[in-house]
């Protein structure tokens, strides 16, 4: 089975994501790989060195600089007549281009896959990770969304894989991207953390929220998250959210402070290996699945624990 | 100018769902059933959209007969009209998507807002899916929505913040849950949605296969976590910490 991934970049650089696709499209056969983007000849180039990696198809055109899924679809549709699979991180940039590569190939997309059972066989989560379906497609190719903390990630080095231009197929003409912003962080990126320190609503403001919090992440190395509510009442930014909805994580070791534990917040964290959580209530949620746990007033054992640390 | 807005029936959000013990699913009898929280997003915002110059919006959902009862809620809080693809069997997002195509070439709507994902499969497919299908412009989990004569502008959430975009209508949204608040139905719009026309159809009228190409060979628990302990206090907390190798 011949299976294409497409490579996740910031024109820069191969984005961690995609070496998690890379392990699962590696248990469904060969493993080619489609860097799409403006000036991505370096992108191409670490790409190849990726293990296990076969071909590298490189389409640079403009028209592909800000993965706009009414460009990069077209060109993902043409060379699957050519392969059997294609795979996608389940990140926005994946979630967004996947389907509607499936539409064009008349083919339904299984999202967001855990595991690979067989050539036509995965798990994945619904209801918020409460219930783990395991799904058999009928259809000859198949679109798939990896969620990377469910594999482990491909090493960058030891792969010879061989550059191939391919014909673009230019700007469809339907959309056009007018600007970004990204927030610029020193800690590290939430979805490879190590280490999560996440705030919810008892944070209690924005203030708090970074008085709180940030001492004890940069203390341990950490990435910030929040919950749902802490976004929504603007402690924290969009990006930071882990939950159903926002991002899924699943750190060596994630620390819940101020936070209740609703099942939309726990499907984006469940997989940590140790859950700490620290919150007054003790009868919150997450102490239900907290390896260990703190119950008493944050503000003063958030500090205390910084400062023992 | 004309906005379709589809929406789904799916447990409600604030219930543990159960898996049947027989693996074959979630158990849905007698529990609570809502309108999918992002599509309630997304009608609210075809209706804040009334005074930029939309004139209708119309409201559709594919699903059971009690599917009604969501494109009630829909026309509650100021949809004009819906119509239900009656179907008691399930229908994956292609085959939503092929149908809302079908009923796109009958309405022609000028924008389609759907919710970015149903929160019972958390697929995140049938708005990219239906924009694939009709060729047009699709801005999906949009914070922002600006709409003019020819075209909105969106600004999306995407890893590490958010990006903006302009499409040429007609054209596709799916919404994201910043996007807006979404209003309560009053009790004299609720009556008054009675009264609202629904139109009844079936796959079948639109000529439109939506027969699974998935196969869910079985639905089980995640795994459950080992029980946890409590600590005392922070100094046991760290002592945990350092064994672990987080902290020296």
């Amino acid at each position: 089975m011949k299976t294409l991934v497409w490579v996740e970049h910031d024109g820069a650089t191969v984005k961690d994501a995609t070496l998690a696709v890379v392990t699962a499209a590696s248990q469904l056969g060969e493993v080619h790989l489609l860097v799409a983007g403006q000036g991505v000849d370096g992108v191409a180039a670490e790409a190849a060195k990726i293990a296990g990696v076969g071909k590298v198809y490189v389409a640079d055109e403009a028209a592909y600089a800000h993965a706009l899924a009414e460009n990069v679809a077209p060109l993902i549709a043409g060379l699957m007549a050519d392969h059997d699979a294609f795979l996608a991180p389940a990140t926005t940039n994946g979630k967004n281009i996947a389907p509607r590569v499936a539409a064009l190939l008349d083919v339904m997309q299984i999202s967001d896959i855990l595991s690979v059972e067989s050539e036509d066989t995965f798990t994945r989560p619904i209801y918020a990770g409460n219930a783990i379906a395991t799904v058999q497609t009928k259809d000859a190719k198949k679109v798939i969304t990896v969620r990377g903390t469910a594999f482990a990630k491909a090493a960058t080095e030891g792969g010879s894989g061989t550059i191939e231009a391919v014909a673009t197929t230019g700007d469809a003409g339907l959309s056009t991207y007018v600007g970004s912003e990204i927030a610029k962080s020193e800690r590290p990126e939430l979805t490879s953390a190590k280490i999560i320190v996440s705030g919810g609503r008892a944070l209690g403001s924005d203030e708090q929220f970074h008085a709180i919090i940030d001492p004890l992440a940069d203390k341990l190395g950490a990435g910030v998250g929040a919950s749902r509510a802490a976004v929504d009442a603007g402690y924290a930014p969009n990006d930071y959210q882990v939950g159903q909805t926002g991002k899924i994580v699943a750190p060596e070791v994630y620390v819940a402070v101020g936070i209740s534990g609703a099942i939309q917040h726990l499907a984006g964290m469940k997989d940590s290996k140790t859950i700490i959580a620290i919150n007054k209530d003790e009868d919150a949620p997450i102490f239900q699945v907290a390896d260990y746990g703190l119950v008493g007033d944050l503000f003063k054992l958030v500090p205390e624990l910084t400062g023992k640390l | 100018m004309k906005v379709m807005v589809p929406v789904k029936r799916v447990l409600d959000y604030n219930v543990k769902p159960r898996v049947k013990a027989d693996g074959t699913g979630v158990d849905l009898a007698n529990v609570k059933m809502s309108m999918n929280p992002f599509d309630e997003i997304a009608v609210e915002e075809a209706i804040r959209l009334k005074d930029k110059g939309v004139t209708e919006i119309v409201v559709v959902s594919i699903g059971e007969q009690k599917s009604q009862e969501t494109l009630r809620t829909a026309l509650a809080m100021g949809a004009d009209r819906a119509i239900l693809v009656v179907s008691e069997d399930k229908v994956e997002p292609l085959g939503v998507a092929k149908l809302l195509k079908a009923i796109v070439a009958e309405e022609k709507p000028d924008l389609i807002i759907l919710g970015k994902q149903a929160i019972d499969d958390d697929n995140n497919q049938t708005g990219q899916m239906l924009a694939g299908l009709m060729g047009v412009g699709q801005a999906t989990f949009a914070s922002k929505v600006e709409l003019t004569a020819d075209s909105v502008t969106v600004t999306r959430e995407v890893d590490g913040g958010s990006e903006t975009e302009t499409l040429t209508l007609p054209a596709i949204i799916t919404v994201d849950l910043r996007l807006n608040e979404p209003r309560y139905a009053s009790l004299p719009n609720i009556m008054k949605a009675k009264s609202k026309p629904m139109a009844q159809k079936t796959p079948a009228d639109y000529g439109v296969d939506v027969a699974p190409r998935l196969t869910t060979l079985k639905v089980v628990e995640p795994a459950k976590r080992s029980a946890g302990v409590k600590v005392a206090d922070v100094d046991e907390l760290v002592a945990k910490l350092k064994a672990m190798g987080v902290s020296k």
